[in-house]
């Protein structure tokens, strides 16, 4: 407990004030750009209402559903309208999957999240492993096959990754399901078949993370393998095992550590690309539907609630490193 | 393909050199001869692919041959056929000259953006650089791909949105070295003396300034290609990139995905390999660069 008490909860509680306050002209700014851009665009959203409807239309009947659709007003009339219900947790509704934003987000995205993380948490084990095995003899064998895998990794498209995949496990191997949520024709998700059906999408997105972590860890360990403290523990004769784990991988990691946050604008890519693969269905997958078929309101709550998962990332990353790191102050 | 800045010191003399023997460092040495050339003879194989062969071999778009539809790699046909029949190597090349070509613009477009922004807040300093600054904070806290999409959905899916969005979201990186860089130039003795000379704002900034960062800035716009490709390549797979008759590598992965459930995996694999090769090629090539710009920075590649 006493580890608990002696973090300095003041200093972050105030980093994480200022920062909250801080992110409210940013996002005020991105909710603005995205009706700038809508407004700029050449998609009109009562013809796409309308349909096909709206080819015989009358112009009177027009213009009424755009007064309705509240098109009429100006740029900055309709974002207030749009903040101040945003506010109240009305975000308008989704014309693609017929139901309100809030609701579609709502039941959307537990499937990301949990996507996400199981892929983090494996794109972190794994690549602190082979990052500490590459970083403990630079040049050797393993350390020249890890970095080029990482590196054709990092090239690789994840969406590419997901298809290779879902052909040698599930067409070849067919151990593992293909995509969705849950085997075809069950209505009901059990935990068993979820936990199937996410394997392999988690996989991919891991592996598309892989690299950069791989990557960070061997240069962060490597150069505190060259420093004076491990150099110290060596002349000192303590094990190889004490002198890696103890005293290298201490130091060499916590910068790495601190960065995780800062990995989230490459997660959200990558979830993008492999929930579209897998038929995912989180709200990653549910972006890229209101993309194909011009859902605005859909398409701006997301693209909000993506800056603001940015935001956050980038505020866990500086409380990570003022915490380890002591000479950081929390302000900024 | 993350903007990380993986400055390293790597397997190179420059940090093992104090630790480790003299042939060590010349192994090092000798690998890194090798990685340049194998970067430079893909790099000038996929340019001399991309330019010569659609001379040679000129693509009939209608040209079908279900006869031969779906023939798993042979000698006639290296990476196999697609589902009309269609030689899968001819199209791949096919392919990366629309992706290559749609990356190069939208590469220079960020570039001239990234390079603009940078030396005009590095060049003016005070309120105006913290301004810029700020809106590149700004840009940079919505994901890449996730504006790349919302752009093309808005402006339905064709050439011109797809690199509008490509520059709209990769000039961050550009702005961001150029400025750090123009801040370091203006300190210099000989812009000081230029400055006395009576040299106006502009032409210490056009005279003095740019062409000390054009090559970081050619740089940049180097390792920009693979990043604008890869990024066509998504949206063309999402379905908001280029329209179904310009075969990029994204569209040829998106249409090839009925044949993958059929199990013909040639169709996916081949055009995946097009955009990883020329991306490691690249950051070879760039690699090197960097080590000539800024020899004391000892760096490994960085995509």
């Amino acid at each position: 407990m006493s580890a608990l008490t002696s973090l300095p909860w003041g200093p972050m509680a105030r980093m994480t004030g200022r920062r909250v306050l801080l992110a409210v002209p940013v996002l005020l700014a991105v909710t603005l750009g995205v009706f700038a851009i809508a407004a700029a665009s050449p998609f009109d959203p009562v013809r796409a209402y309308a349909g096909t409807a709206g080819l015989t239309a009358s112009q009177e009947n027009l213009d009424q559903l755009r007064h309705n659709l509240g098109v009429d007003q100006p740029l900055l009339a309709r974002w207030w309208h749009w903040l101040t219900g945003a506010l109240t947790g009305d975000l308008g509704d989704s014309a693609t999957l017929r139901a309100p934003v809030s609701q579609v987000i709502g039941e959307r995205i537990g499937w990301s999240a949990l996507l996400c993380a199981l892929a983090f948490v494996i794109a972190i084990a794994v690549g602190t492993l082979l990052g500490v095995l590459a970083a403990r003899r630079r040049g050797g064998l393993l350390d020249r096959a890890v970095t080029s895998v990482a590196y054709a990794l990092e090239a690789a498209p994840p969406f590419w990754l997901g298809l290779l995949a879902v052909w040698l496990f599930a067409l070849k191997l067919g151990v593992l399901p293909a995509g969705g949520l849950t085997d075809t024709g069950s209505e009901v998700a059990t935990a068993g078949q979820i936990a199937r059906h996410v394997v392999l999408p988690a996989l991919v997105l891991a592996v598309s993370q892989l690299p950069w972590f791989v990557l960070y860890v061997r240069q962060g360990v490597g150069d505190a393998l060259a420093e004076d403290p491990v150099r110290g523990a060596r002349a000192r004769g303590l094990r190889e095992r004490t002198v890696l784990l103890q005293h290298a991988l201490r130091s060499g990691l916590l910068p790495v550590l601190t960065l995780i946050g800062s990995r989230v604008p490459e997660l959200i890519t990558g979830a993008l690309l492999v929930e579209t693969v897998f038929s995912w269905p989180g709200i990653a997958a549910a972006t890229v539907e209101a993309a194909t078929s011009v859902d605005f309101p859909l398409l701006a709550a997301l693209t909000v609630l993506a800056t603001a998962a940015v935001l956050a990332g980038n505020l866990l990353s500086d409380l990570l490193y003022g915490l380890a790191d002591p000479r950081v102050a929390f302000d900024g | 393909m993350a903007d990380t800045d993986t400055t390293t010191s790597g397997t190179g003399p420059a940090t093992s050199g104090t630790a480790t023997s003299g042939g060590r460092a010349a192994d090092g040495r000798g690998r890194r001869a090798v990685r340049v050339g194998v970067s430079a003879a893909l790099t000038a194989a996929v340019v001399l692919a991309v330019l010569v062969v659609p001379l040679l071999f000129p693509l009939d778009r209608q040209a079908v041959d279900l006869a031969a539809k779906l023939q798993p790699p042979s000698l006639t046909h290296p990476f196999g056929t697609d589902e009309v029949g269609r030689d899968l190597l001819l199209r791949c090349v096919y392919g990366l000259r629309v992706s290559l070509l749609v990356g190069v613009v939208a590469a220079l477009a960020a570039t001239v953006i990234g390079t603009a922004v940078g030396a005009l807040a590095g060049a003016l300093g005070g309120w105006a650089d913290r301004a810029v600054m700020r809106v590149v904070d700004l840009f940079s806290s919505v994901p890449h791909l996730l504006l790349g999409i919302f752009i093309v959905a808005m402006f339905r899916p064709g050439v011109w949105p797809v690199i509008i969005s490509v520059a709209l979201t990769h000039w961050l990186s550009t702005a961001r070295i150029v400025r750090a860089e123009v801040l370091s130039l203006r300190s210099r003795p000989y812009i000081d003396a230029a400055v006395s000379g009576g040299a106006s704002r502009w032409r210490v900034t056009v005279r003095h300034l740019l062409p000390g960062v054009l090559p970081q800035a050619g740089l940049a716009a180097v390792l920009m290609v693979p990043h604008a490709i890869w990024h066509e390549s998504a949206l063309s797979f999402l379905g908001l990139g280029l329209p179904a008759h310009e075969a990029s590598l994204g569209i040829m992965v998106n249409a090839a995905r009925g044949s993958l459930l059929a199990g013909d995996w040639w169709p996916t694999l081949f055009p995946g390999v097009f955009i990883i090769v020329p991306t490691l090629a690249i950051a070879g090539l760039a690699g090197a660069w960097r080590e000539r710009i800024n020899p004391r920075r000892r760096s490994e590649l960085m995509l």
